[in-house]
């Protein structure tokens, strides 16, 4: 597949909740909350008319027990018509990426006009779960016909089956966290502490004028907290208004506490929130007048093998972005890359700009080329302004757009790296 | 009915009920050997006879008590209450409650169980409902009490004014202490005297004109059809605003509530979320309708999602400046819209001179508690065109409001009416009536509260205001008596400022005492005369209805010289 061929999709508007640490301002806010507060909100600021929605694609990375389907519930419980379909999707970090690369398909196909999109996460709502002796119980004993049969299934439990199991933080496959994967990274590509600090620096600096400046009133709504809708939060709690360079170097490393560089500061934090994107077809949005903030023109996935570089999958999707577009990454205005860790990033900038990594990995291409810093994440990123897994595609898209629109360029990129090895990528333009 | 219950001894007769079942539909029934409700929302049962003067003639007194025992019997024909089918399986009042798919044959599979002489299925005998009814009914004492504080009751509510629902305690009353031939035969003599009577002809007359009212579509030219209404903007989310906005979500209209920031925004959505918590509470609306309906309002601070909404209302401060630059912003935010005002006193038409498209402004009148007030007062400027009533009066069917369409002026219709009436009640205070004796004497009438307390809820300030600006525009028949202003010119603002005639601190919830502190900024001081309750009660109603006649001539020269 190389050019796309089926009708274009138009990025009509998207709106974001403020994104804040886990266990702050949305403590009480389930997944499903966030969703339909971000999507009710996003119907409103386009000015559209809910019955010409015809799909609804979200995503949660953290799946609830309750609603395994939460974009139908999302729709549901926003009081759209109940006959706009939807369904839920997952890649990791780039899942509302998936989400809006999804709909565009559909779009493309034909197969649909109108699509909501996005992702909403409650890290301080995570389910949590009974061990495997103590599930198998409860399933054996729930289909035991006396009281004996049900019983006699806990007989095989041991009280320390009992304790609950957090949710995994581990990659299944590799059995390390993705701190540990990222503190890998950093030594086997020779990211010092010193860098990893400086672009933590750099990300928080940059939300925080951002923030100042007004950057993101069109961006972000204001939330009045249910029930007693008395506190509104109107901004993201994770940005340091107040970096300064001398801060991170006072933090210990997290994974490896001897070798390690890993910091607080220098990654993402868990992160509450919700994001949403009204994507239509070109010609569905001059029928309906709608100004678009531009289209999705490409989009590709990669994947490596998790036990190398967990989260270097990006210096694959890029290239395959690029050529699919058939363009080189200096025709870009902007280039906007998922903070997961400050050293993913220069991983991931170190791999586009080698000509070893294009010799060894690329079949010995040209190498992807180096992005110049003004072109990259010039209003912060995961690191300063929060990474609520599946909100972070959406938002990535919003802000990448109007960023362009405020510097006047045509076309973006967006690269996001995601846990299992794998790696999402887009290019947006505004023409 | 007697044929068809002697019938049902030999050959079962099984009534399955899908949809109203009231009044001799649920007579019927009761005459059948079983009853088979379906889940369905629309089923419901019920003897609303009451609320037509008259009592249930078919048996219902009878049959009724004799199988959900006498207190749950009266409950129900004494209120004209009814109820939906899963309640009605809890009284006894069906025997089964299923599918509506799978209801005729159930009802057929009961009826050949029943002619092959098996029972049908007995309630359980431990729900409270039954065991008031051992307590109670099973013994003289037990019953001679339950009638006893039955008539109280109804007294306290009719005031003597409505004769049907203590007729009906008679007929239910001879019923269970003489027999079902006695009981049959007081029901058709009592129903007999009421159907003739005034008060059930009154009522049916009010009922078949509200029947009327919910047909008409405010305007007279049938071609002229609403607009699709899909989303209303709110703007102000006060008392009003936000009770406006919990009508139409609790009727599926998606809300877009605008107020100027977010602490009054907040007070608003939490005053929605306390009605729909309240009706979830009492079991009105189940937990998930309450969210889904909640979901529906969403709100703002400035005019995002207003260009989409199909009608636009304000209820900002009742001041025409205000009300013409709300027009004129939301006119450039939202060109398409219709601009409602819920105002209560300022001529529509004056608001839409500072309009663009005049035709698209209209009044919708709204009384406070939107969500308990059933009128809506549509107010039509001379530059209104005809769809916009059309679709403003359909939205008020839609929300469940009785809606009346009357021609701009001051006060329009319900304030010109109220305001010589009110004026009379303050009349009469100046000339030495009690608060109390006053009120007491209205609501003995009828009135649902008396003129004062009325004012105390309205506002003491607003009613002076409204009172002159009527005097300015009909000159001295509706004069407001000199020196009242001193009342609300004291701060005495009725409930809002929690001082009024009556007393708004340390008295029992419920509770009204007359703040007799009032009556030393009127002459006469505290010593009040006593006026005959008649002269009360035929001075303020003659007033209103004089103004009434007013007003109809008006209308109708004006709708004939429209044509």
């Amino acid at each position: 597949m190389t050019n796309r061929t089926g009708r274009r999709t138009a990025i009509i508007g998207g709106v974001r909740t403020p994104f804040v640490k886990a266990g702050t301002s949305f403590r009480n806010l389930t997944a499903l909350d966030l969703g339909k507060l971000v999507v009710s909100e996003l119907v409103q600021r386009c000015e559209l008319k809910p019955r010409e929605i015809d799909q609804i694609v979200f995503g949660t990375v953290i799946p609830s027990v309750q609603m395994p389907n939460i974009a139908r519930e999302v729709g549901l419980a926003t009081g759209l018509p109940k006959e706009i379909e939807a369904y839920t999707v997952v890649r990791a970090c780039a899942t509302s990426l998936q989400a809006l690369t999804t709909a565009a398909d559909a779009i493309s196909a034909g197969e649909i006009d109108c699509a909501i999109v996005g992702g909403s996460e409650a890290m301080s709502d995570v389910p949590i779960t009974y061990s495997r002796p103590v599930a198998q119980a409860i399933v054996t004993a729930s289909r035991g016909k006396t009281v004996v049969d049900k019983i006699r299934a806990f007989s095989d439990v041991s009280p320390r089956d009992l304790l609950p199991v957090p949710p995994a933080i581990a990659e299944y496959s590799t059995g390390l966290s993705m701190g540990e994967s990222a503190e890998k990274m950093a030594k086997e590509n020779g990211i010092s502490r010193e860098a990893q600090d400086a672009f933590a620096h750099r990300s928080h600096t940059k939300a925080a004028k951002a923030w100042d400046e007004g950057t993101f009133s069109k961006e972000v709504m204001r939330v009045l907290l249910p029930p007693g809708f008395e506190e509104a939060v109107v901004e993201d709690n994770v940005v340091r208004k107040d970096s300064t360079l001398e801060g991170y170097a006072k933090l210990k490393p997290v994974f490896d506490r001897k070798y390690g560089s890993i910091t607080a500061g220098n990654s993402s934090p868990l992160t509450d929130g919700a994001a949403a994107l009204l994507v239509m077809s070109e010609d569905k949005a001059r029928a309906l007048g709608m100004r678009p903030l531009g289209y999705l023109r490409e989009y590709a996935y990669a994947a490596v093998d998790p036990n190398w570089q967990l989260l270097q999958a990006p210096a694959f999707s890029v290239p395959k972005v690029l050529r699919r577009a058939g363009m080189k990454l200096a025709d870009l205005d902007l280039v906007e890359i998922h903070e997961a860790f400050a050293a993913q990033v220069l991983s991931n900038l170190q791999a586009f700009a080698s000509k070893q990594f294009a010799d060894e990995h690329l079949g010995g291409a040209e190498p992807i080329g180096e992005v110049p810093d003004g072109k990259l994440n010039p209003n912060g990123g995961s690191i300063s302004l929060g990474h609520p897994f599946a909100a972070t595609g959406a938002r990535l898209v919003h802000q990448a757009l109007r960023e362009l629109a405020a510097r006047n360029g045509n076309s973006a990129l967006i690269s996001i790296c995601a846990a299992g090895g794998l790696g999402g990528a887009c290019i947006l333009t505004r023409e | 009915m007697d044929r068809l219950e002697e019938l049902s001894r030999k050959k079962p007769v099984v009534a399955a009920i899908h949809g109203p079942a009231l009044g001799g539909g649920l007579e019927l029934a009761l005459a059948c050997a079983s009853r088979i409700a379906s889940d369905d929302r629309r089923t419901q049962l019920g003897q609303p006879e009451v609320q037509l003067g008259v009592i249930p003639g078919a048996g219902g007194t009878q049959r009724l008590p004799r199988l959900i025992g006498i207190a749950q019997a009266l409950d129900l024909i004494l209120t004209g209450k009814s109820v939906r089918a899963g309640k009605a399986r809890k009284l006894g009042l069906v025997d089964e409650v299923v599918p509506k798919a799978i209801l005729l044959d159930v009802a057929r599979k009961r009826a050949a169980a029943l002619a092959g002489g098996r029972p049908a299925p007995k309630r359980s005998p431990l729900v409270p409902e039954k065991l008031q009814e051992v307590a109670l009914e099973d013994n003289p004492i037990g019953r001679r009490f339950l009638f006893h504080e039955a008539r109280k009751s109804i007294r306290k509510k009719t005031r003597g004014h409505y004769p049907a629902p203590e007729k009906a305690l008679e007929a239910v009353r001879i019923g269970i202490e003489e027999g079902p031939e006695a009981g049959y035969r007081a029901e058709a003599e009592r129903f007999g005297e009421l159907v003739v009577g005034d008060v059930a002809r009154h009522l049916v007359e009010i009922f078949f004109a509200t029947q009327e009212l919910k047909k008409d579509t405010g305007v007279d030219d049938p071609s002229v059809k609403p607009a699709r209404v899909e989303k209303i903007g709110m703007l102000g989310a006060g008392l009003m605003g936000a009770g406006i906005a919990y009508v139409s979500v609790e009727a599926g209209i998606p809300v877009r509530l605008k107020d100027r920031d977010d602490a009054s925004l907040g007070r608003g959505l939490r005053q929605i979320a306390g009605i729909l918590d309240e009706r979830v509470k009492r079991k009105r609306l189940t937990f998930r309708d309450g969210e889904e309906k909640l979901a529906l309002v969403s709100g703002t601070t400035d005019y995002s999602g207003f260009k989409s909404c199909d009608v636009v209302i304000e209820a900002v401060f009742e001041d025409l400046g205000v009300k013409q630059t709300t027009l004129k912003e939301v006119e450039r935010e939202a060109p398409a819209v219709i601009f409602a005002s819920n105002t209560s006193s300022i001529p529509i038409g004056r608001i839409a001179e500072a309009a663009q498209r005049p035709e698209k402004v209209v009044g919708m009148h709204f009384f406070s508690p939107v969500d308990k007030m059933p009128l809506l007062e549509v107010i039509r400027a001379k530059s209104t065109d005809a769809q916009t009533v059309a679709t403003v009066v359909a939205i008020g069917k839609r929300i469940g409001k009785t809606v009346i369409v009357v021609n701009d002026g001051p006060g329009f219709y319900t304030s010109r009416i109220l305001g010589p009436y009110l004026n009379e009640a303050s009349y009469l205070i100046l000339e030495g009536a009690a608060v109390d004796e006053i009120d007491s004497a209205l609501v003995d009438f009828g009135f649902p509260v008396g003129p004062l307390q009325l004012l105390d809820e309205v506002g003491i300030d607003v009613g002076s205001k409204v009172a002159h600006i009527m005097q300015g525009a009909f000159g001295d028949r509706m004069r407001p008596p000199e020196g009242f202003e001193r009342i609300a010119a004291s701060g005495r603002l009725g409930r809002k400022a929690k001082k009024g005639f009556y007393k708004y601190e340390g008295v029992q919830k419920g509770e009204k005492t007359v703040d007799e502190t009032v009556y030393e900024l009127l002459p006469g001081g505290v010593r009040r005369g006593s006026i005959p309750r008649e002269e009360i009660v035929e001075r303020c109603v003659l007033q209103m209805v004089n103004e009434a006649a007013y007003s109809g001539a008006k209308f109708h020269d004006r709708s004939r010289s429209a044509r």
